[in-house]
């Protein structure tokens, strides 16, 4: 061992911590290794600290930051129906799902109502969405396993989810379709029989995908076991959606909220599994989809008919108050909480975004596991980046 | 104690009353809500300085000396095992920053004064603050929930403006870290406690507290924002007397270039 000279270890510690956010100490042991911000398993631009000895994780610090965009400040100078614009880019996989619980709180304030066909097609919206974000995760957890087709199935089908989307709101990503009262707009004709069919498909894609992953033993034994969180330290954490139901807690707001939308006039399940590991999140998000597409069809057959937009004046002014508004999302709890001093636009609105929590929870979950292992759990947590950073 | 527990008993008793297995909705009723804010109140005595329940939410402020304590009571005695989120909240009123959005094309209302609190008003001056009330700039504010009642509670307390300070609820939900961690760059809030208070999404040397009211969003600053054409005037549109606001919108959406 060669000493190290005071000069050394400064700049070591300051090269290290460039940017001050991580909290790097000369280690005596152990080597640092950064996972990202261009790791393609991060889904964007998370970097990971992770000091390892020999194959197993010391410590796991993860660093975010890289993509925010104040959102919460940008909101304070935006008026109501501007928000939708910025807030559809959180989550961007789940586009329209962003939208809704801001909508509904400023709803709340404006102690007004959508029409009941509004509610209903919000629902299905909703529903897509969770189709097209949840899908894309089953066939990427296969990727971080060297599973390479179910990607390609996902993205094709996925396809087919957004062109729904498109035809009705023009946007494939970006939809900013729900307004405040309503919806921006009808259904196209012959669109309804499109999304049954597409519906269809989703439903064989999920087939597809137990088919390619369940009972596959490298996926069963890279994921069975791995990255197991009980339920009391996720809700210590905060972890919410699939993420918080594959540790046993039988809690979906869809399900448990006293929620204007369509949820309540459907025949569906909330599915948990007790295992708390990588393999039981991916059940989880596998059957959410199934029901998500179960939710859509019989939302497609009993369709009101009526109006899509409650009356509300053409320039919005919401009412001094404040109002929390959260919803199911693709990935796990989302909620805003909207503070109105009765302007135009909101005063002050706090994101409460899933992945957020979802991701606090890494240091945890990653202390004593091995390399490969810290890219399946990452996988199996999914998480996107705009949510966590904003 | 015993009437105490009673209450508790009673929270506990109604809400299970109310779960059945299946969906539907309508179970977080106000009365539900207010035996909730009433297991607080026991338990914290005059740490309670402010409560609401509307609309099938509820509010309650504490004590900053209490804030821990206010969520050791929630998680032991109301089951709030959930972690929703924390953050904080501004209540100085900037009409640099938002005044443009304030500005209001059908005339300012004597109820619109009201409702915007002190607008234009300077540094000092009294805050409106929302449910539950306020006495300072500076509020924090948290909401917890618990996934078997099915019940949630905001809380608030509200921090010296000069040195804005309260406990870590670290050791009670582990999930506060990353959120106090959030709320001390982005407000300047001191979590005592806490267990590393470092930059989590702004680079290290970076000055100032953005979320702030004052400080400056530096793209408003430079250019008024021109998204205003949003309430634009529809072609056509013969809604009567409004012929003139749009003409005064059209006037100041013309400034913003």
């Amino acid at each position: 061992m060669t000493a190290t000279t005071e000069r050394q270890k400064a700049a070591y510690v300051s090269g290290q911590a460039a940017d001050g956010r991580i909290n790097v100490e000369l280690e005596a042991e152990g080597m640092t290794l950064n996972l990202g911000p261009q790791h393609p398993a991060t889904h964007g631009t998370l970097r990971i600290v992770v000091r390892l000895d020999g194959e197993q994780v010391l410590w796991a610090e993860p660093v975010c930051g890289y993509m925010h965009r104040g959102y919460e400040k940008l909101c304070e100078v935006r008026t109501y129906p501007q928000v939708t614009t910025l807030v559809n880019r959180i989550d961007w996989l789940g586009h329209f799902a962003n939208e809704v619980p801001f909508i509904l709180a400023a709803e709340k304030l404006m102690e007004i109502e959508a029409p009941e066909r509004a509610q209903w097609l919000r629902t299905i919206f909703f529903e897509m969405a969770r189709i097209a974000n949840v899908s894309l995760f089953l066939g990427d957890m296969g990727v971080q396993l060297g599973a390479l087709t179910p990607v390609f199935y996902a993205f094709r089908d996925r396809e087919y989810v957004l062109n729904l989307m498109e035809a009705v709101t023009g946007g494939r990503f970006h939809p900013n379709f729900d307004r405040i009262g309503g919806l921006k707009e009808d259904l196209p004709k012959g669109w309804v029989g499109e999304a049954r069919a597409v519906m269809g498909r989703v439903r064989s894609f999920c087939d597809q995908m137990e088919d390619l992953l369940m009972g596959n033993e490298i996926f069963d034994r890279r994921c069975r076991g791995i990255g197991v969180i009980p339920a009391s330290v996720a809700l210590d954490y905060g972890l919410s959606g699939a993420n918080l139901r594959a540790s046993g807690v039988d809690w979906d707001l869809r399900r448990d909220e006293d929620h204007p939308l369509a949820w309540k006039h459907c025949d569906w399940k909330v599915w948990t599994h007790a295992d708390g590991d990588s393999f039981a999140r991916y059940w989880v998000r596998l059957q959410e989809t199934r029901e998500a597409a179960k939710i859509v069809m019989q939302l497609l057959d009993g369709l009101p008919s009526g109006p899509i937009q409650a009356k509300v004046p053409r320039i919005i002014k919401v009412p001094a108050g404040e109002a929390w508004a959260h919803t199911e999302n693709p990935l796990g709890e989302m909620g805003y909480y909207v503070v109105s001093k009765g302007g135009l636009g909101p005063f002050r609105v706090k994101i409460r975004s899933a992945s957020f929590n979802n991701v606090s929870i890494i240091p945890w979950v990653l202390r004593g596991v091995f390399v490969p292992d810290v890219i399946t759990i990452l996988a199996s947590l999914y998480f996107i980046l705009g949510d966590i950073d904003r | 104690m015993i009437p105490l527990s009673s209450v508790a008993d009673q929270v506990g008793g109604a809400s299970e009353g109310e779960q059945p297995d299946g969906a539907g909705g309508g179970r977080t009723t106000d009365s539900t809500l207010q035996q909730l804010v009433e297991v607080l109140r026991a338990e914290l005595g005059e740490a309670v300085v402010g409560s609401e329940v509307t609309g099938g939410d509820a509010w309650v402020r504490v004590d900053p000396g209490a804030w821990l304590q206010a969520a050791e009571a929630c998680k032991r005695r109301l089951d709030m095992d959930y972690f929703c989120f924390l953050s904080g909240i501004d209540w100085l009123d900037n009409p640099d920053l938002s005044g443009e959005k304030r500005w209001d094309p059908e005339g300012t209302g004597p109820e619109d004064e009201e409702a915007a609190g002190n607008a234009g008003g300077e540094a000092g001056a009294a805050y409106s603050t929302g449910r539950a009330g306020g006495e300072t700039r500076f509020q924090v504010l948290a909401r917890l929930y618990s996934t078997t009642r099915h019940l949630g509670v905001t809380l608030k307390a509200d921090l010296n403006e000069a040195d804005p300070r309260v406990a870590s609820w670290v050791s009670a939900y582990r999930g506060a870290d990353w959120h106090e961690r959030e709320t001390w760059e982005m407000y300047g809030f001191t979590f005592d406690g806490h267990p590393g208070l470092r930059h989590l999404y702004l680079p290290g040397e970076f000055e100032g507290h953005p979320l702030r009211k004052d400080f400056p969003l530096l793209a408003r600053e430079l250019k008024p924002w021109p998204g205003l054409v949003d309430v634009e005037p529809i072609p056509g549109d013969e809604a009567a007397g409004d012929d003139g606001d749009a003409a005064k919108l059209a006037a100041a959406t013309d400034e913003g270039g």
